[in-house]
């Protein structure tokens, strides 16, 4: 291998790198699907969901922060990482409160979908059904704790986009939760706007705008037929898309 | 060739399920060929036989006594439980409770909300105690297969009876795995 | 309680120029002073030091010593780890919960008293063990908790105390060549000044000094990496939170060699090019602050510490920040997040601390001992330290004995002892097993009383609990797996859900409610944490359990329940509130847990008839 060499090898494909990229922006520029919840191409990657956990030359990583070195040797798509991350997806579902059945995000939720995309049928766990506060103070925009994953892209999006903090991180542990930038702690009294990039952020039904839900019906949502590995990066849907 | 005999109820459930699997329509006539039914709320037969039985589905949580017991009947006289929809995988609607205690449940219907006479907290050993929470069914006995959805495409239902017909590990092909 | 003044709180904020990178400093103040941080003090200081609310609520809120209610004029925090356990502290827990009528993690009903238990304070030696308002108190009995409670009830002030309840003992059982040769304040500052910076380094690195700490990376090739770095600045820390539950020779050394550590963090900044360094001193540890702010004047007063030191065109200095009650903070660059005012989380790497560490500039982190060590190579000689131990782990190793042993305390060992020989040393009979390196080391039965300490067979950071056959081990793992349940700092996925669902397996085993699925369950549920886990903390919060299950399998055959399947939870308890609203206790008020019990059919009257 020279220097000129960017190449690295993908579930023994061989793909091409610019210098300086991680694992899951090479991959993504290949058109190849590592699946992921707290990563977004816009912002900063944290690398806490640990979904895109890849195996690096025999050796456990995260793909959003690990940057490509030539020659690398990763398995991505494989028996081993595909039943660890059901069972990190299964911790997801059981340690919040998420009832698909009845959620405004469902069909379009990026949590839901990974968990089809990883086989995942069960919870296999028993459910935590921890008690969380329901934020339902801002006339635009829902907080609903129970769905959250803690993946910080509304903390990064506010941040980074909007310029705000409106969002940051507190607790511990299991008791790590979202709290608000506002004296009473409340979205309402914040300066978010549902016209903020971190308004249309949320990987899952935790942070949601009001007034727009089912409006898509059951078989045209995002995930409804096509698998997330084969979807577009969700694009948000906006009311005049709406049927 | 015997036809495999199979059970269902609804335990915490609306028996949506059930309507679901009555969306087989037409398909229903060929499964019959290779199924009967055994207790069933389609059936109106109100207890398991005795002898085994090869296939329950079981819609609905568990969220109280009589639950539990028809739960641990159905476990052991059948040599495959499904559990059968939201509700019998994460507690589903009726798991919304789970919030709160039950003593502000009970207190709410029977002694201080809006309209009761005569309150107080129901004490007939006829009527089954509620269990402080409602439980998924995996939490409660041993579960062989599942069928996710609110409910579960009817042809779920179809893939996962054909495929133990004909004694293949059921699987769910990417639109009939869904978990609303 | 004292009412909140706010040009009290001016003067911590000026005092600490008003800096976010001391936010933690600032709120570690402020809890000593008020006994928490109430919403308003909290967005207060958010002004003041010009950082979003939630950033303050985030740190409130993450660190064990810090809250957001106000506590009360008596802090109590009764120390949990399993030697205490084994000392009666849960038996000191009832008397101070009874004489202060008091409940743990409640407010007292005037709410002056707040009572509760923490992770290890590193007093295993003398436990069992508590820290009030941070002052430690050590070898409770019943008699002492009441005497303590009758001080509180009757408002005396601490400083009215018996002096001698506040007297840590530091037990030297055998000392080797590093404790023996003590080294003159700036003895090996002068060595190093003779020498010169790169020949000193040669020096270190030829002595084969490998992080005391635990992980055992070579310090002379963090200090190249660092030193080589690109940076604004470099920076020295010693890591000084010493959180592994059982380890306690930090607590030693920073006692009685505090010269010795900051003259290594000297060496470090002489060598990798550094002005300013940091100990971050674990909050269990805060009664030594004022020795150790004493030690560091004295070192200024004697040209060791500040500017031009000793003559020489070298200027380093050291400020001493507290933790706020977080093991995760033992990991380095979630030290590194603290040091800067933050949430202690692990960063991602990399890259690593050499490199991009404090405000990301190049920083060597260094265990407390490793420093003191280098003092010694620096005066001594590699000669004289790779006399003793192994060919891949030279030198010595301070051992933090305690648990069921005649003599707990410090013992210094070459590397390669064998576990029988401490053990022999340290008066332990009947042992069972032996925790070495604490709950995220190894646990290791009498067939291995052979294995040696070191880097290449069994490595530890220090600790080294005993348990005699008398204990039962299963309630070893249960208070380990509750440990790290609750220092899980919550950032990833498999740590944050993975250490509550191995705590509700260990739960459900002692609790008689598991069966043999239970325990495949555990090995696969562990794996997906081991391998997926940012950091060390789940990397090894699995160990006990997997260790035990390994070595010990029959204590949980024994206690499982069933071959095939058992509910995870008491089912008959699930039904207890409705009987007690429904004033109900008949037959069919009541649920058997398994199927062949009571409340379980098996004949065809159908649901809700009984054998």
């Amino acid at each position: 291998m020279n220097g000129n060499d960017f190449t690295f090898v993908l579930d023994g494909e061989n793909i091409r790198f610019e210098p300086g990229q991680t694992i899951m922006e090479a991959a993504t520029q290949a058109g190849i699907y590592i699946p992921h919840l707290c990563y977004h191409a816009d912002y900063r990657p944290r690398g806490s969901c640990k979904l895109c956990t890849v195996k690096i030359n025999g050796r456990f990583g995260s793909a959003c922060t690990m940057p490509v070195q030539p020659g690398m040797q990763i398995d991505n798509d494989t028996d081993e990482l595909t039943a660890m991350r059901r069972r990190l997806v299964q911790m997801l579902f059981v340690e919040g409160n998420h009832y698909c059945p009845h959620c405004e995000k469902s069909g379009n939720c990026q949590l839901q979908a990974v968990a089809y995309h990883v086989g995942m049928t069960d919870s296999h766990y028993p459910h935590f059904y921890p008690l969380r506060q329901l934020d339902a103070s801002h006339p635009d925009m829902l907080l609903d704790r129970d769905r959250c994953i803690a993946c910080e892209l509304c903390v990064r999006a506010s941040l980074e986009s909007d310029g705000k903090a409106v969002f940051g991180l507190a607790g511990r542990g299991s008791r790590t939760r979202v709290v608000v930038n506002s004296e009473s702690g409340l979205l309402g009294d914040s300066d978010f706007s549902a016209d903020d990039v971190a308004a249309r952020i949320c990987p899952t039904g935790a942070l949601i705008p009001k007034r727009e839900a089912y409006l898509r019906p059951i078989g045209a949502r995002q995930y409804d037929l096509r698998d997330i590995a084969h979807n577009a990066p969700p694009d948000p849907p906006s009311p005049e898309q709406m049927p | 060739m015997s036809k495999l005999r199979i059970a269902t109820c609804s335990l915490a459930g609306c028996f949506g399920c059930h309507m679901s699997f009555l969306d087989l329509d037409e398909q229903l006539a060929g499964l019959a060929e290779q199924i009967e039914l055994d207790r069933s709320p389609l059936t109106d037969i109100k207890h398991l036989a005795g002898d085994g039985i090869d296939i329950g589905l079981i819609e609905g949580g568990v969220c109280n006594a009589e639950n539990v017991h028809t739960l641990r009947e159905f476990r052991s006289r059948c040599r495959i439980l499904v559990a059968v929809g939201a509700c019998a995988l994460t507690g589903g609607v009726p798991a919304l409770r789970n919030g709160i205690p039950l003593a502000a449940c009970l207190g709410e219907a029977y002694l201080h909300g809006p309209g009761i006479e005569a309150a107080g907290v129901p004490d007939d050993p006829e009527l089954p105690l509620l269990l402080d929470r409602v439980y998924p069914l995996h939490e409660v006995v041993r579960i062989d297969h599942v069928l996710p959805g609110c409910p579960p495409p009817a042809a779920a239902f179809h893939a996962l009876l054909t495929a133990i017909i004909a004694g293949q590990p059921p699987a769910l092909e990417y639109a009939l795995r869904r978990f609303d | 309680m004292q009412a909140v003044d706010y040009r009290q709180i001016n003067r911590i904020l000026d005092e600490h120029r008003r800096d976010p990178l001391r936010l933690v400093q600032i709120l570690v103040r402020i809890q000593h002073d008020y006994g928490g941080c109430p919403p308003a003090v909290r967005d207060y200081i958010a002004k003041a030091v010009n950082v979003p609310q939630a950033q303050v609520h985030g740190v409130v809120e993450f660190y064990h010593f810090l809250s957001p209610e106000r506590l009360g004029d008596y802090r109590i925090y009764l120390s949990d780890n399993i030697t205490d356990r084994m000392l009666g502290n849960e038996r000191i827990m009832a008397v101070l919960q009874q004489d202060l009528q008091v409940r743990r993690g409640q407010p007292r009903a005037d709410g002056r008293v707040h009572l509760d238990y923490t992770s290890c304070t590193g007093l295993c030696d003398q436990g069992p063990a508590l820290l009030v308002n941070g002052r430690p108190i050590t070898r409770l009995t019943p008699a002492l908790a009441g005497e303590i409670a009758e001080r509180i009830n009757a408002a005396e002030p601490l400083d009215a105390w018996p002096a001698h309840w506040f007297q840590v003992e530091e037990s030297l059982r055998l000392a080797g060549p590093v404790l023996a040769a003590r080294s003159e304040p700036g003895r090996a500052l002068q060595a190093a000044f003779q020498q010169g910076p790169e020949r000193l380094l040669k020096e270190i690195d030829r002595s084969g000094l490998r992080g005391r700490g635990g992980a055992g990376f070579r310090t002379a090739l963090k200090w190249r990496v660092s030193r080589d770095a690109p940076g604004k600045a470099h920076y020295v820390v010693c890591n000084a939170d010493e959180g592994e539950p059982g380890t306690f020779k930090d607590r030693t050394l920073l006692t009685r060699f505090a010269d010795e550590v900051f003259e290594g963090m000297t060496l470090g900044a002489y060598v990798i090019g550094a002005e300013q360094g940091f100990l971050y001193l674990r909050a269990e540890y805060g009664w030594l602050y004022p020795h150790l702010v004493a030690v560091l004047a004295r070192r200024r007063a004697e040209h060791l510490l500040g500017h031009q030191i000793l003559g020489h065109d070298f200027n380093f200095d050291i400020d001493i920040h507290l933790g706020a009650g977080a093991y995760v903070a033992g990991e380095e660059s979630a030290l590194i997040e603290s040091l800067e005012g933050q949430r202690a989380v692990p960063r991602t790497r990399p890259p690593y601390t050499a490199t991009h560490g404090y405000l990301h500039q190049p920083t060597i982190c260094n265990n407390v001992e490793t420093f003191v060590k280098t003092t010694l190579i620096a005066r001594n000689g590699a000669d004289w330290f790779l006399a003793s131990g192994t060919r891949h782990s030279p030198g010595t190793k301070l051992l933090s004995v305690s648990g069921d042993v005649a003599r707990p305390g410090i013992y210094e060992y070459p590397f390669g002892v064998s576990v029988q020989t401490i053990l022999d040393a340290c008066g332990a009979t009947d042992t069972q097993a032996v925790q070495v390196g604490g709950p995220s080391g190894t646990c290791i039965t009498p067939l291995e009383f052979g294995r040696a300490i070191s880097f290449e067979d069994l490595s530890t950071g220090g600790s080294f609990m005993v348990f005699n056959r008398s204990r039962d081990m299963l309630a070893v793992v249960q208070n380990f797996t509750h440990f790290f349940a609750g220092e899980s700092c919550g950032f990833c996925t498999p740590c944050r859900v993975g250490t509550q669902l191995l705590r509700q397996s260990i739960d459900k085993i002692m609790a008689g409610h598991a069966s043999a699925r239970e325990l495949a369950d555990i090995a696969e549920t562990a794996s997906t944490i081991r391998s997926m886990s940012h950091c060390g903390l789940g990397q090894t919060c699995a160990n006990p359990l997997l260790d035990t299950l390994q070595r010990m399998r029959p204590l949980y055959e024994s206690r499982l329940t069933s071959l095939d399947f058992v509910p995870g939870f008491d089912l008959d308890g699930a039904l207890a509130p409705a009987r007690e609203l429904s004033r109900r206790d008949d037959a069919a008020a009541h649920l058997g847990q398994r199927c062949d019990e009571l409340g379980c059919i098996v004949n065809s009257e159908g649901a809700g008839a009984r054998r």
